[in-house]
């Protein structure tokens, strides 16, 4: 006999519950002794170095496009010269840290989910669990602590290659010396615009990692999970993203610019 | 009668009927409504190689996974070196788990790993031994074990079905295991390579004197592996006894499963 379907709602509670257990797992084993080093540093490497040239090219022609799409309206306004102010904070604040995560969601968030998803379908989640070593400190806690750690870094650089992008943007149709364009850049942005946007990557890093690893280690049984594990992280992991940009830039809002 | 003591022989181990390693009493589990293990009741000796025969969807991996604390059984006795596994709580599950190993089906590779990373996991994570030379002598030794020594800077993904069960079957020994569940170790090989592992099974038990619970429907594995058969269906033991007894059983399920030999 067929147990009854769970309604949506049931299911969402104990899908919350699940993560709050897994949160919780993660934080006991974290602090557990025999960090494991090694595969922390070669998840820094998967996860940062190899998305380092997507984050690089991303962020670069968005940087460009954005001073392409602004500058008409600010030379309707006769305010050109607010163009790398302009550009500074969009990117630093907001479009920087949002378009990285995003991509980093895509690529990490699926990589991770995937991977795992594979590693508990062919049994290696469960070989290494019965053999008595610690799967969740080896493979969770490590990825997490990675993504925590290169998400932020990735952010920095896809800033800095995204303001590039707006330099030659204006070179393009304008002309400003790059001393020039950096030292308005830099002068235009405050304690204020560089903290939440600093801490707010730290959150996306770790909630790119949490449900990668969330959604691969709780994956079913069968092949098709895989890929439904992988798919899911990237939604839910994008989602989130949101949510936390949204909940950052209110308390933001609250405490430093007002 | 003869059967066993040639197996014995052969291993040259004795099964100590005074000790026994896995106790297991009215075991019973169900997954939501569908109860896979209805009253299994087994008693496994020190040195012993059980042999669990059954049907595809019988609950023999389920018992093996019950043995392990991989699944929690809904009720009955279940104890390992005298200690009731439900009860144990994570510290004691590890610690039962570092003298138990377990050969998956799919032999459970890291394939992000080498095959001697492989082989150091279990060293550096559960011996938790650090000196570099002592690892790479035990990874060696357990390659030249299962006869491939060659191998070892491969990926899982470059190794035939046959070598990844050998690497798998080394891995899980390195540690000294005291008890093996092997969990169908011949399934989706060929009749050749399959011969060889059960072989090689019984070599390794020689070497390492485990006891053991082999899960299969492969009756060449049985024959050569066995000291005692077991042979579930629909969640219960119905029949027991040596590899010749079992075949003389008139019972027809059991002789269902000797049919391709006959």
């Amino acid at each position: 006999m067929e147990e009854p379907a769970l309604p949506v709602w049931k299911k969402w509670l104990e899908g919350s519950g699940d993560q709050v257990i897994f949160l919780k797992g993660f934080f006991r084993n974290m602090f557990r002794g025999g960090f494991e080093w090694s595969e922390f540093v070669r998840q820094c490497y998967e996860i940062g170095y190899k998305s380092f040239t997507l984050v690089g090219i991303t962020s670069f022609i968005m940087g460009l496009v954005l001073a392409l799409q602004l500058r008409p309206t600010l030379v309707s306004f006769w305010a050109e010269s607010m163009l790398p102010r302009t550009l500074a904070i969009s990117i630093v604040r907001e479009i920087g840290p949002v378009i990285t995560a995003l991509i980093c969601a895509g690529k990490i968030a699926s990589g991770i989910g995937a991977e795992l998803g594979s590693m508990k379908v062919t049994q290696q989640i469960d070989a290494m669990d019965v053999s008595g070593a610690n799967p969740m400190q080896y493979l969770v806690v490590t990825r997490i602590l990675a993504a925590t750690f290169m998400v932020p870094l990735l952010t920095l650089l896809g800033d800095v290659l995204g303001l590039i992008g707006g330099f030659l943007a204006i070179n393009l149709t304008g002309k400003i010396s790059s001393l020039l364009y950096f030292h308005k850049c830099i002068n235009s942005l405050t304690f204020t615009d560089l903290l939440p946007a600093f801490i707010k990557t730290i959150f996306f890093g770790f909630v790119i990692g949490f449900i990668g690893c969330y959604k691969g280690y709780n994956s079913n049984r069968g092949t098709e999970s895989v890929g439904l594990s992988a798919n899911s992280a990237v939604v839910a992991a994008s989602l989130w993203i949101f949510v936390i940009d949204a909940i950052v830039v209110q308390i933001s809002n609250i405490f430093l610019y007002q | 009668m003869e059967r066993d003591k040639t197996i014995n022989e052969r291993k040259g181990l004795a099964v100590n009927k005074d000790e026994i390693v896995i106790h297991i009493k009215g075991l019973k589990k169900s997954f939501g409504s569908k109860r896979v293990l209805k009253n299994i009741n087994l008693d496994v000796h020190r040195g012993e190689d059980v042999v669990i025969l059954g049907r595809s969807g019988t609950g023999k991996s389920v018992t093996i996974q019950c043995i392990i604390g991989m699944l929690i059984p809904d009720g009955g006795e279940l104890t390992v070196f005298g200690s009731e596994v439900i009860e144990m709580d994570e510290r004691e599950l590890k610690e039962l788990r570092t003298k138990i190993g377990f050969l998956f089906q799919s032999s459970a590779l890291y394939d992000s790993m080498t095959v001697r990373e492989n082989l150091e996991f279990p060293l550096t994570r559960i011996l938790r031994i650090k000196d570099q030379r002592e690892i790479d002598k035990r990874v060696k030794e357990a390659l030249d074990g299962v006869d491939l020594a060659d191998a070892i800077d491969k990926m899982p993904s470059d190794l035939s079905g046959g070598m990844r069960k050998r690497v798998g079957l080394a891995r899980t020994l390195i540690v000294n295991p005291e008890i093996m569940l092997y969990d169908e170790p011949t399934a989706g090989l060929d009749p050749v390579t399959s011969r060889e592992i059960s072989e090689l099974i019984l070599q390794m038990q020689k070497k390492y004197k485990t006891t053991s619970i082999i899960i299969t429907h492969d009756m060449e594995c049985v024959s050569i592996t066995a000291d005692r058969v077991v042979v579930m269906d629909d969640g219960q033991y119905i029949a027991e006894g040596s590899f010749d007894e079992i075949k003389k059983s008139k019972n027809e399920i059991v002789r269902s499963f000797f049919k391709p030999m006959l």
